[in-house]
């Protein structure tokens, strides 16, 4: 007994988290710059275990930070700087006001500035961690580089958005890592292997934005100033994994090219435009620091992992193939984009997979072969109809180069001929679970990627409706037995019934788990009651699309019918 | 008042108009007679000295001479002598009352005389009072020349020749500029760099040291990557992903957050017709929100298979025998049966309903020996358990009525009548709460014997199992009456409680100790008969007991409650339930033990009856059937080789359900052809129909 009372709210939890208010005011700084301190540091508020009790009793809502990560952003050198940033636009204020230009004029010379390289370094202490990172940072640069060069931001930051997402496209081509891409209504998705990280960026179509009034741009523009940073080192450092010259530069292959480019360069206001511009086009590769003589790769030997069987080797064996086989995919193909399509996405997709590609001269810089080059095999067209066509090319809709990259193989050109109706584009990162809605489509890829001949519409029509049988029946199981229940039936005594023993067993398997159900504990049993829902439901929800579905390709041949009659 | 104040104006007047009105100068100088020598002396007038110097002494304390008889010294330095003689307060009223120049007379002190201001004077210091000018004659608003115009005149304003130093160097200026010169011979001052604008890269991980991983790395939460995009975004999607017009409308009319998709799915016919994602800028805005403005928690996702959660319980098959089959059913009450009781032999049934009748059966034939008319709807019939004594208790209304029902061995019976006519009564009679009497006529004829009315209506009767004592229970709130127990050799009454506590649900004797069990609202209280105390106390955990049974081996009770819940209590081991089981989805309204087999079954308001297989180590359930509107539920389980249980039912049923492997030595059929019976009855009953053709006995 005795000893000093314990206060409340004195030790454990409640000492551990700060609110948002109050460590602002411990590192004595305005709302703004702590958002863009916790920005840069990385620092995030933290969801406490027990809110109430850190919250000091009350039950209000708020934010927390954790009091550990307040006290390490006491001794960032970054918070000096942004007080002397403060001073001195408060100084430049004042010379305005006076209006002693020279004062401004000098002071502006002077202006504060700080670099986030220790930063990045402490936050990504290794370089996987850095790359794991780089899927917001990629999407954020890409929408940057979009931006008008007035207004929004800095003309500088637009145009370092543009030259980093170039050189990452680049190095994408170099490498051959891309995955998957995917056309959707808010942009075009890319998916690519880096370094055994999966990291997918978003890229807006091209089109002006119109910038909307709710969104706070200082926001994006902090996060834009780390990304920029972080993407700058991350680029760099794949750079030189590859052995690549950074900032990179485009080999000259043709001659009257590189003497266009000498000349051009003596304008050295004109020389890092131009290069960057060239390095856009996407269309010519990369300097390398050791000019390799195309050094075939050895073919490496390939031991077990630890803890491997034979069979996970070659499976893993297997996959390394399939990969090769699709870094090849466009190997030997010669495309030509004509001036509708969306001449980058495409170029950076088949030069990903090895394609020659080529547009318009007057489209855009670094077109290599004309539209009448004889040897083109495949002219990608996005319009209704093409007035002059050449016999030895097919002449096919950019959806048809997308959909080969998801698929791992060179789709039938017939679907995607121009003015065709196009087959439905998928999204290559769905992956169907047991029970889970497959559209037919994807089916059908399947079935052509394990190298079946697709089938005529009727049997893939039987296919589908004895699955949905399948479907029916399982959830029959799951209703149990209570709905088979007739409301009146009349039975006259003395009249034998078959047993169905079959029938029989399972109504018996299926009373004995319903009694072991209504034993279960009250907590297991809420658990198991919230499974059984989210199955249900999600059971339910694969039949109503099966459903839709089936409605509208019924719809669909009924209309086919009546044009046929008429 | 005095001095500088006037003598401005005076000076400006001077200036102004220096000898243009002699007349006005006459009044400047009458303005003047402030001074002590009164003659007006052209001379003096122009002293440049702006001070008023008659006396000398300066500025000080005019105090400080307060006890001498000057006041200073003049220019000539003589003495400035005070007046004769000092006004004193008198002097001063009578100055105030008689003269008519008061208000303007000021008193200088200076020179220690008063002085009375002229009208001009007067004036004067009203203007100044109101702030104007003090001349009367000065025009402030007269109109402003502009000699520094944006007109060029051909004269220049100025006369002024230039400086000589704008037309020679400066001599500061090249010293300063020399200095400069000098610091950049030297290398002092170095000429601005320019600013670095582009941004350096190298390879920051070109050292990746293991002590550069902090501690805060392990702690850290990464944002989850953002949800990857499924069919319905893409721009041509299966056309089942597009949504029709209802579900449209639902999407439209749907909050923002509540949404399941945050876009409309469209179809595009061709890439080139997609247009801009007007929300596309917001969405990465939101996303950098999310990013540094969510709070962030590592929680652990549940992925357990359910089936995992369903219990192991032993197959009900392995547990048999217990009651599977449909039977027997029982017509023959019109009305809702309230209670069952079986006879010891397990030969017959009896069973009192709303219909104002006890019905007394057989058990294996279903037939009706018997049919008596009681004056009431019977709440409660109970068989006597001593196999020697043909006897049952029938409750209804106040009265309880003790029936020999002349069934089965003709010498127990006759020896049961006996065991009654033989009482005899004491020789002091004794005022019982109870009335007992012998029926006459038609009604002993039926078989009744003795009838006990009671002060209250009677619900139940619960026999002691050596027959002798009979307990009944007519519940009442706070009552002391609410038990009560016969003898019925002695035809005694006792109540054994002074005070209940709570309303008394069900009563029940131990069946091997000398224990009382009273089951109230919320507790069943366990009293010693022989010691007269409380033994235990049992927490049912449940709101309103409806039920209770007793194990015949005397350690367990069960307690259904109206709140779906069944305790299961091992009276060894704690007054708390060993388990509780919530099975049911109803109220309880019975619970019934078997006597040889660990079954103990229960029937709810919900229709159904479960038959639990218990065990210490765990309870299965084995069997459920469904049934309407159960009140009491009874095993039969008098004979070992037979399990079987009875429901009874609306309309007057009694449905038996036997176990599956023992219908031949039954021996029983199913006559039922009920258009209300559920489907599953039906069909279980038909089967075992199908399975007793095929038995030779039958």
């Amino acid at each position: 007994m005795g000893g000093l009372q314990k206060k409340k709210y004195e030790s454990g939890s409640a000492t551990n988290y700060i609110s948002r208010n109050k460590a602002r005011k411990k590192l004595s700084l305005s709302l703004a710059d702590f958002r863009r301190l916790c920005i840069l540091k990385g620092i995030y508020p933290h969801e406490p275990k027990h809110k109430k009790k850190v919250n000091k009793g009350s039950t209000a809502q708020r934010t927390f930070y954790l009091l550990k990560d307040i006290r390490f952003l006491m001794h960032e050198p970054i918070v000096g700087k942004f007080r002397e940033y403060k001073i001195f636009v408060r100084k430049l204020r004042k010379a305005y006001g006076k209006a002693e230009w020279g004062t401004a004029e000098k002071l502006r010379g002077n202006k504060p500035g700080y670099k986030l390289d220790h930063i990045i370094k402490e936050r990504y202490p290794t370089f996987i961690d850095a790359l794991r990172d780089v899927d917001d940072a990629l999407s954020m640069c890409f929408l940057f580089s979009t931006f008008p060069r007035t207004g929004k931001c800095h003309v500088q930051t637009i145009e370092l958005c543009r030259r980093l997402s170039v050189e990452w496209m680049n190095y994408i081509i170099t490498l051959r890592s891309l995955r998957k891409v995917f056309l959707s209504i808010k942009g075009i998705y890319y998916q690519a292997e880096v370094l055994g990280q999966i990291i997918t960026w978003l890229v807006p179509y091209q089109f002006a934005h119109d910038h909307p009034t709710d969104v706070d741009y200082r926001v994006m523009a902090t996060f834009t100033e780390l990304y920029t940073t972080l993407l700058g080192f991350i680029n760099f450092r794949l750079y030189q994994t590859l052995n690549l010259v950074y900032p990179p530069k485009v080999t000259h292959s043709q001659p009257a090219v590189m003497l266009h480019f000498d000349l051009l360069s003596e304008f050295g206001f004109y020389c890092s435009l131009l290069s960057l511009s060239k390095l856009s086009a996407l269309s010519a590769s990369l300097v390398r620091v050791v000019s390799t003589a195309e050094a075939e790769e050895a073919e490496l030997d390939h031991f077990p992992a630890e803890g491997e069987d034979g069979e996970k080797l070659a499976e893993r064996l297997k996959a390394r193939q399939d990969q090769d086989r699709q870094e090849k995919l466009f190997e030997g193909l010669k495309f030509f984009l004509n001036r509708e399509v969306p001449r980058e996405s495409l170029a950076f997709v088949l030069r990903c997979f090895g394609a020659q590609v080529s547009w318009d001269k007057s489209l855009c810089i670094g077109s290599t072969y004309d539209v009448t080059d004889e040897t083109i095999t495949h002219h990608v067209v996005d319009r209704p109809s093409l007035e002059k066509q050449y016999i030895n090319r097919y002449y096919v809709q950019p959806q048809w180069v997308y959909d080969c990259v998801n698929a791992r193989m060179l789709l039938p050109v017939e679907d995607y001929f121009v003015g065709v109706t196009l087959p439905p584009h998928l999204s290559p990162f769905v992956e169907e679970k047991e029970g889970d809605y497959v559209p037919p489509e994807k089916l059908k890829l399947l079935a052509l990627q394990k190298g079946e001949r697709p089938e005529e519409e009727e049997d893939n029509d039987d296919s589908e409706e004895e699955e949905d049988e399948d479907q029916s029946d399982d959830e029959d199981e799951l209703k149990g037995m209570e709905e088979k229940q007739a409301s009146s039936v009349k039975v006259t005594p003395g009249e034998a019934k078959p047993v169905n023993r079959q029938r029989a067993e399972q109504e018996a398997k299926a009373e004995e788990k319903r009694l072991a159900v209504m034993m279960m504990k009250k907590r297991d049993k809420y658990l198991y009651d919230k499974i059984m829902f989210g199955k249900k439901r999600s059971v339910r929800e694969a039949n109503k699309m099966s459903a839709k579905r089936k409605a509208l390709d019924e719809a669909s041949k009924a209309n086919k019918k009546k044009k046929l009659k008429k | 008042f005095k001095s500088t104040k006037e003598r401005k104006p005076k000076k400006k007047q001077n200036v102004s108009a220096d000898g243009e009105n002699q007349e006005e100068k006459v009044t400047s100088g009458s303005d003047s007679g402030l001074r002590v020598s009164s003659q007006v002396d052209e001379y003096e007038q122009d002293t440049s000295d702006e001070e008023d110097i008659r006396n000398t002494v300066g500025n000080i304390p005019m105090e400080w001479y307060k006890d001498y008889p000057h006041i200073g010294y003049d220019l000539d330095g003589k003495k400035i002598f005070k007046p004769i003689r000092n006004k004193d307060e008198l002097d001063e009223f009578l100055d105030k009352m008689e003269n008519p120049d008061y208000w303007r007379t000021i008193h200088d002190k200076m020179t220690g005389t008063d002085v009375c201001l002229s009208d001009e004077q007067v004036d004067l210091v009203h203007r100044l009072q109101q702030g104007k000018f003090g001349d009367v004659n000065f025009n402030e608003y007269e109109p402003a020349i502009d000699f520094f115009s944006n007109e060029v005149m051909i004269h220049p304003v100025t006369n002024r020749p230039a400086d000589k130093r704008s037309f020679i160097p400066s001599l500061i200026e090249k010293e300063k500029v020399g200095k400069l010169v000098h610091a950049i011979k030297m290398g002092w001052i170095k000429p601005r760099r320019p600013k670095e604008t582009a941004p350096q890269y190298y390879d920051l991980w070109a050292k990746e040291d293991p002590n550069a991983i902090l501690g805060r790395h392990k702690m850290h939460i990464p944002a989850p990557k953002m949800r990857l995009p499924g069919h319905e975004e893409s721009y041509n999607p299966p056309p089942e992903y597009l949504l029709t017009d209802e579900e449209r409308q639902v999407w439209e009319q749907q909050d923002p957050d509540e949404r399941k998709l945050s876009f409309l799915p469209q179809k595009y016919l061709s890439l080139r017709a997609v247009p801009a994602f007007s929300r596309f800028i917001q969405e990465r805005f939101e996303r950098c929100l999310d990013l540094y403005l969510c709070p962030r928690q590592r929680k652990m996702r549940v992925n357990v298979n359910p089936e995992d959660l369903i219990p192991k319980l032993p197959r009900p098959r392995d547990l048999q025998p217990f009651p599977t089959l449909q039977s027997l059913v029982y017509h023959g009450h019109s009305s809702l049966i309230r209670s069952i009781s079986i006879s010891p032999s397990g030969q017959w049934l009896v069973s009192g309903s709303d219909d104002c009748t006890v019905r007394f059966w057989e058990v294996c034939t279903t037939r009706c020996l018997k049919t008596m008319e009681v004056g009431g709807p019977v709440k409660s019939v109970a068989w006597n358990p001593a196999p020697s004594i043909s006897l049952v208790a029938v409750s209804y209304g106040e009265n309880v009525i003790l029936v020999n029902p002349g069934l089965g061995d003709r010498l127990i019976c006759s020896a049961t009548d006996q065991l009654i006519s033989s009482y005899e009564e004491p020789e002091e009679v004794k005022d019982q709460q109870v009335q007992w009497a012998v029926p006459e006529g038609k009604a002993q004829e039926q078989g009744q014997r003795l009838i006990l009315t009671h002060p209250k209506a009677v619900k139940q009767v619960s026999w002691h199992g050596r027959g002798d004592y009979l307990a009944c229970v007519m519940p009442d709130d706070g009552s002391s009456l609410q038990v009560v127990i016969h003898q019925v050799s002695r035809r005694r009454t006792q109540n054994p409680f002074h005070r209940n506590k709570g309303a008394v649900q069900c009563v029940s004797f131990h069946p091997s100790r000398p224990y009382f069990l009273v089951a109230t609202q919320r507790y069943v209280r366990v009293y010693n008969l022989i010691k007269q105390e409380l033994t235990k106390k049992l927490m049912a955990n449940c709101k309103w007991i409806s039920s209770m049974a007793v194990h015949p081996g005397g350690d367990n009770v069960i307690c259904g409650s109206y709140d779906c819940r069944l305790a299961w209590f091992d009276l060894d081991l704690s007054t708390k339930p060993y388990k509780v089981l919530r099975h049911h989805k109803k109220a309880l309204r019975g619970v019934a033990y078997h006597k040889h087999y660990p079954l103990f079954a229960s029937g709810s308001d919900d229709g159904t009856v479960i038959v639990c297989h218990g065990m210490v180590y765990n309870v299965t359930a084995c069997f459920c059937f469904s049934s309407l509107a159960l009140s009491h539920i009874s095993f039969y389980s008098v004979r070992e080789w037979c399990v079987s249980i009875f429901s009874p039912q609306l309309f007057g049923l009694i449905d038996v359900y036997i176990a599956n492997h023992i219908y031949s030595n039954l021996g029983c059929i199913v006559t039922i052809t009920l258009p209300t019976l559920s489907s599953s009855q039906v069909r279980k009953a038909s089967s075992s129909f199908a399975l007793t053709l095929h038995c030779p006995k039958l």
